[in-house]
């Protein structure tokens, strides 16, 4: 399911994105005529300094927010000719996001944080219990299904927070950092894991990183730095 | 329900919190629908008394007494069915806080007049043979444990024996009950003929007539008709329904409805501010949370129904409770003795109180939910 529409075209086309925010009087130019595509299959790291954008450029091919000038089109559908209610929607179906602070519910166990996004899907309760299952077998945690975020490791909750981002199969995986915040170790179990989903269920990945030990499990890395990706990256 | 385990979950992050909000919730509506009790009990006699029974009294005052002979110069003007007259006998069992009413009567007319009081027809023979005889309703009955063959002694202040007793001497023939709810079967009634010829007062006065008009659409006219007949003369009278009759008798209590709504409203406005801000802040510091959910599966409507929904289960629970509380407390009845016979929530009331706590709710929610809805994903997700 959720298969790009038109397979000839890039999966994730960014064409002279600009974004600007306003601080105050002031405008802060984020990114300038950015342009980046991204292909079916791809597992794209996206480097960068703090503050170069990464996360602005993530959130904008993830139909997050909007940008000031350009167009993000994504399996060949222009993300700005949709509302506010029907982005949301879109997102749910192709987009799975994996955040650096896991951003698991506190008050639910694993098993119910991996179900969220599918609440406003049609699948019947069976159904969705299923895909539930499947997705926490996939990351390993099939026995930490009724366990809680604060009992559990941080590898452990990132595993479930990429769990929530493959559950509904998304076209598109977004992760900003999602080992920024483990040690060595744990991190490595992450990337493993992510590596795996690209190789053999064929997600497509993006993954915003500052590490180049993660950087170098991508099939390809871009650098952001002064709002545009360089050049030998774009190539 | 698929989102309920979210909501649940939500309120019972902060238990205390939400205990504490949930109590006090709970304590606004066990006083709604105590005060809806007690107004029910001061008006409630209003709306049902039967709409074809008018009351005359002296113009002057309820106190002022009128001829025993008015009754057959009614019953002779058109429209006139029936006239049926008592006394105030204000009398005293024991104690004074013992408060019912006592009145003498004629039983005949008196149970015509009054087909709500059911009295076995036994007891309204042995009624109508027992010269001291007198019924009692239910109520007062089984309050001092009164049975059939008891003799009971009542002083009043305001009517004494012309033989100089200290206390009139009553012996119980009947207990009669009401024939719904709302019925007073808190008062006792005996015979006028023994009353007349033992007070020390003038013979052949009495209090107030009860008078049943033919047809209820012309008891505005025939009311006319009755205070015109008795103009000039030395009692003259002021005809009512019984209903304006038991309305004014209420509003010398105050202005019932006035005093509960005021008192009602200051406590919903302080509610309205505790939940309001129990809400805002379980809002604000689930700003990420919110926006989490935004970004990964629900739009800003469906935040918006989320953050109500909780705000409402709250509100709703805390309600249902109160009301459920304060039905329980009424359901023993009356509390104090006799002043209040009709005491007990409406279901208009109960029903009320439901729509006020689902109301209550969504006011409360309605602050919080903008601020969720007006949460930019981008920016929620940025404060981690
Ligand atoms: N909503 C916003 N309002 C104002 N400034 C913002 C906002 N989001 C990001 N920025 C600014 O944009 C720049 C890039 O931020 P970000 O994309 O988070 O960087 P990175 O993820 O590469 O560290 C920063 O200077 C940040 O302060
Ligand atoms: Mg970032």
């Amino acid at each position: 399911m959720n298969e790009p529409t038109k397979t000839n075209g890039p999966l994730v086309n960014v064409d002279g994105v600009e974004k600007v925010f306003r601080r105050g009087s002031e405008d802060i130019h984020v990114l300038r005529d950015l342009h980046l595509k991204v292909p079916a299959g791809e597992f794209l790291a996206l480097m960068g300094p703090s503050g170069s954008g990464k996360s602005t450029l993530l959130n904008l091919i993830g139909g997050l927010d909007r940008p000031t000038r350009g167009s993000v089109s994504i399996g060949g559908e222009r993300l700005d000719g949709l509302s506010d209610r029907l982005l949301a929607g879109w997102r749910a179906r192709h987009i799975g996001f994996v955040f650096q602070l896991y951003n698991l519910m506190p008050t639910l166990n694993a098993e119910r944080n991996v179900e969220l996004p599918l609440l406003l899907t049609h699948l019947t309760k069976a159904e969705r219990r299923k895909h539930v299952a499947a997705a926490l077998e996939m990351v390993g945690l099939s026995h930490r299904a009724k366990h809680f975020p604060r009992t559990m490791s941080g590898g452990e909750q990132q595993r479930v927070g990429i769990a929530r981002g493959i559950v509904t199969d998304p076209t598109l995986l977004l992760c900003d950092e999602p080992t920024g915040d483990l040690d060595r170790k744990a991190g490595d179990g992450i990337l493993d894991l992510l590596q795996a989903l690209n190789r053999e269920h064929g997600k497509t990945i993006i993954m915003v990183t500052h590490d180049p030990h993660a950087s170098a499990r991508a099939l390809r890395t871009v650098h952001l730095d002064k709002g545009q990706l360089s050049a030998e990256a774009v190539a | 329900m698929k989102f309920f385990p979210l909501i649940w979950c939500n309120l019972k992050r902060k238990k205390l919190r939400t205990f504490l909000t949930l109590l006090s919730i709970l304590v606004a509506f066990v006083l709604f629908g105590l005060l809806s009790a007690i107004k029910e009990a001061m008006t409630g006699g209003i709306s049902m008394a039967g709409a074809d029974r008018l009351v005359v009294q002296h113009k002057v005052s309820l106190i002022l007494l009128l001829p025993e002979s008015y009754k057959a110069r009614m019953e002779q003007l058109p429209g006139v069915d029936l006239a049926v007259f008592q006394t105030w006998f204000g009398g005293i069992y024991q104690d004074p806080k013992n408060f019912f009413m006592q009145n003498p009567v004629v039983p005949d007319q008196f149970l015509n007049m009054h087909p709500e009081f059911l009295l076995p027809a036994e007891q309204v023979k042995a009624w109508k043979e027992t010269r001291t005889g007198a019924i009692v309703g239910r109520k007062t009955a089984n309050k001092f444990h009164w049975k059939i063959g008891d003799k009971v002694p009542i002083k009043s202040p305001i009517w004494g024996r012309k033989d100089g007793a200290a206390a009139w001497e009553f012996d119980i023939v009947g207990i009669f009950d009401g024939k719904d709810k709302v019925t007073d079967t808190t008062s006792l009634y005996f015979r006028y003929d023994y009353f007349d010829e033992a007070h020390r007062g003038d013979r052949g006065q009495v209090g107030w007539y009860t008078v049943r008009v033919k047809d209820p659409k012309t008891s505005a006219d025939v009311a006319k008709l009755i205070d015109k007949e008795f103009e000039n003369s030395l009692a003259e009278v002021k005809a009512e329904p019984e209903a304006a009759m038991a309305q004014s008798w209420a509003n010398q209590l105050g202005d019932i409805a006035l005093i509960t709504t005021s008192i009602l409203g200051a406590v919903f406005f302080t509610i309205l501010l505790v939940t309001g801000n129990t809400m805002s802040q379980e809002v604000r510091e689930r700003t990420v949370e919110l926006g989490v959910l935004k970004a990964i599966v629900f739009t800003n409507t469906q935040v918006v129904v989320l953050v109500l929904a909780e705000s409402c289960v709250l509100a709703v629970l805390g309600g249902g409770l109160g009301l459920g509380l304060s039905w329980l407390i009424t359901s023993g009845g009356d509390p104090t003795g006799g002043m209040l016979p009709m005491f007990y929530i409406p279901t208009r009331d109960l029903l009320i109180g439901l729509g006020l706590s689902v109301a209550l709710g969504l006011a409360t929610g309605f602050f919080p939910a903008l601020q969720a809805m007006r949460l930019q994903v981008a920016v929620a997700l940025r404060r981690m």
